[in-house]
């Protein structure tokens, strides 16, 4: 009665390959087939289309320059940012060098206030265990707070597998998923659709706005059309026997979670439901209350450039009397652990999901989070997933980099992302069996810049190439493969008249 | 076979190996507030304001009086009593005439009233945000949460500078609520908008 549903394979995979890769230390990554971690086209190939959409650029442009300004402002206010970003950095590497630990005591604080705790090692493990927890309620539809963790490991389309209904209750995910969309920013799933777009989605959607008599009039203004979200939610609430939410923080010490948001659906989940579910990964804890005096400085700030968010939820187990008596926390390993193995890598397990280093990159800015593939786009995305996933599955994202660095710089807990990406990008190189253009291009330079002969022969080559140009600065784009590959996306300066050396030689006169 | 509790731990240690690093964690940031009382109040006030909250002053004999005017703020003149609930703990004098106290009554029927009177545990001046915290005082959670107006009674005693002070105050067992302004909303085109699940009007009366 209770089994798990069967999941279906969407990833064709070669015969005998892997279900999920493994690290070299034999820990497993995320699994194939399952949840929102790999895009079915690299990020080029995705980004090409995104790149042509005009109204997605002004979309991105629009939002991510107003939350700039904003989360700069209220940075700014701040004295001590440098001292919080630096302690936030410090909490978290000493968090993950005692992970086990922390995690049995948030266990064992949990239980001891009337919490059940479950342990996930996979997505599909995950979500049968939801799933099996929510059909012994008896009911067949849940509300949803927004949650990463119940995104990546697709969390609604193994419940819907199940006949169970869930309500994204976010005004964004309202958005991504009465417009059969997908989310692509980590705070603002919504955000590259704009007021008009989305005026249409809730008119030809929302039941309020069907029928002969129903008043269809919805100015496209933000407040009208969070109004026709209260509405439309307003009931479901209200007869909700079961929620499910992430969690931002997990304290081990007192077993308290945390969540952070700004409309109130929050509350409405964590507050009325009889039954309470909350997935949560296990780099999510804080080992003492304390610590949270740091990260409820540097998340609201960070997000959604608030000197402190509308609301903050915090419990522990069940209080008697008041909110759901009924609370299960799963903790969801699905590759993090793999994460954990790389000592460089691991750094991004840090993330406390602000999105303030998608706002600042110039990549993500023109591009969008769909071309990334995975729910967690941008830089920190594309650190995370290649991670989760193993880098094989997810081989572009390194690449979706310029590394000018503003990720590392707006980083709360200042992650260091370029790092990071050269890391995964050397990951990426190491582990390629045949042999690319790109490599045998490399080697070549490589023998010819250890012999002065043979550089002044190639110097010399490089220089009758001058022809191509016609003149011109650049070297034209349209070179024959395997060259296109490189100019296709890259000007190629027209090689000068003479090298320095030659006209160092020429004017001083041949030293040897 | 082993369970998933112990496989999850056994990855944990073999990824973390066993030289572990020992962290040192830097708390050179700012634990306490030394600005006088009087000058946090301002602070407190002026963040209120900006997110959009409405704030009443009044000395400690003014109380009444000023929830009354609170409510006028939020429901406009000539509002029911018995449309106003009111946490259990909220002393006599500061509740209108005619108002219910909560016992404890299902959602849908509290969803029904038009406003909450409720007082708080600890208020945060620099962000602006007042902490409720499931006592009598500040009543469950639900009933700050369903009636469209919520009015809040602040103490001075309650208020404190920043977030590390606020902490060290509250016991992290009981259900906290942090409320910094109404209910709102970036999400289309990250424009802040007040109002969508929660309480739409948040009138805070400051006692000093």
């Amino acid at each position: 009665m209770t089994t798990a549903p069967e999941r279906t394979e969407p990833t064709p995979l070669a015969p005998g390959a892997p279900k999920s890769g493994t690290t070299f230390l034999g820990l497993p990554t995320a699994p194939r087939g399952v949840g929102h971690l790999r895009g079915d086209r690299s990020f080029p190939d995705a980004a090409r289309g995104a790149l042509r959409d005009g109204q997605l650029r002004a979309n991105l442009g629009h939002a991510t320059s107003t939350i700039r300004a904003k989360r700069a402002a209220v940075v700014g206010e701040v004295p001590d940012w440098e001292q919080l970003r630096q302690a936030g950095k410090a909490l978290k590497t000493a968090t993950m060098a005692r992970l086990d630990e922390h995690l049995v005591e948030l266990e064992r604080q949990v239980t001891a206030r009337g919490g059940t705790v479950h342990w996930a090692r996979d997505a599909n493990e995950a979500n049968a265990i939801v799933t099996r927890l929510v059909q012994a309620t008896g009911t067949d539809e849940v509300v949803k707070v927004k949650s990463m963790a119940t995104q990546e490991i697709g969390l609604n389309e193994a419940l819907e597998d199940a006949g169970i209904t869930a309500h994204e209750t976010d005004l964004a995910e309202l958005i991504v998923q009465l417009g059969d969309d997908a989310p692509s920013h980590i705070l603002v799933p919504a955000i590259h659709k704009n007021r008009a777009e989305i005026r249409e989605i809730f008119l030809r959607t929302m039941p309020q706005f069907q029928g002969p008599d129903a008043d269809r009039d919805l100015p496209a203004e933000p407040r009208r059309l969070a109004m026709a979200a209260r509405t439309h939610l307003r009931e479901r609430f209200l007869r909700a026997r079961v929620a499910i939410s992430g969690a931002n923080f997990a304290i081990a010490e007192t077993g308290t979670l945390a969540v952070v948001e700004s409309e109130g659906n929050g509350r409405m989940c964590l507050t009325l439901p009889q039954t309470l579910i909350t997935v949560m990964g296990i780099e999510k804890l804080l080992p003492t209350w304390q610590d949270l005096e740091v990260f409820l400085q540097l998340l609201p700030r960070s997000s959604t450039g608030e000197r402190m968010n509308p609301y903050t939820s915090m419990w522990t187990g069940v209080t008697p009397g008041d909110g759901p008596q009924e609370f299960h926390l799963v903790l969801l390993d699905n590759g993090r652990t793999a994460v954990l193995a790389d000592e460089v890598g691991r750094e991004a397990l840090h993330c406390i999901r602000c999105s303030a280093c998608l706002n600042v990159c110039p990549v993500y800015e023109r591009t969008g989070g769909h071309s990334y593939g995975s729910v967690y786009p941008g830089p920190i995305g594309a650190v995370l997933s290649p991670q989760l996933t193993g880098v094989e599955d997810n081989a572009s994202l390194p690449y979706a980099s310029s590394l000018c660095g503003a990720c590392y710089d707006a980083c709360p807990v200042a992650i260091d992302i370029p790092s990071i990406l050269v890391h995964l990008r050397g990951e990426h190189v190491e582990a390629q069996e045949r042999t690319t253009p790109e490599a045998v291009a490399f080697k070549a330079l490589s023998k010819a810049m250890s012999s002065p002969r043979l550089w002044h022969l190639a110097q010399r080559a490089a220089g009758l190439s001058r022809f191509l140009a016609r003149g011109k600065p650049t070297m034209p784009s349209m070179l024959p493969p395997p060259v296109s590959g490189w100019t296709r996306s890259r000007d190629l300066p027209t090689p000068p008249r003479e090298t320095f050396t030659q006209a160092w030689a020429r004017e001083h006169g041949a030293q040897s | 076979m082993t369970s998933a509790r112990e496989e999850v731990l056994g990855r944990i240690r073999t990824a973390l190996g066993e030289n572990r690093p020992e962290v040192r964690v830097p708390r050179d940031y700012r634990t306490a507030d030394d600005r006088p009382a009087e000058q946090l109040l301002d602070v407190l006030l002026d963040r209120l304001e900006d997110y959009k909250a409405s704030v009443l002053r009044c000395g400690p004999d003014q109380v009444g009086a000023t929830v009354a005017a609170a409510l006028d703020t939020g429901l406009g003149a000539g509002w029911d009593p018995g449309a106003v609930v009111v946490a259990p703990g909220v002393p006599a004098g500061w509740r209108p005439d005619g108002a219910s106290e909560d016992d404890g009554r299902p959602a849908v029927e509290l969803a029904a009233f038009a406003a909450t009177l409720t007082g708080i545990a600890v208020a945060i001046a620099e962000t602006g945000t007042l902490v409720l915290d499931g006592g009598p005082l500040s009543g469950r959670r639900a009933i700050s949460l369903l009636p469209d107006c919520l009015v809040c009674v602040v103490e001075a005693g309650q208020v404190v500078g920043g977030v590390p002070e606020a902490l060290h105050r509250l016991d992290p067992n009981a259900p906290l609520t942090m409320v910094s302004g109404p209910s709102a909303t970036s999400d289309i085109e990250l424009q802040r908008v007040e109002g969508v699940h929660g309480p739409r009007t948040l009138v805070v009366v400051l006692v000093a």
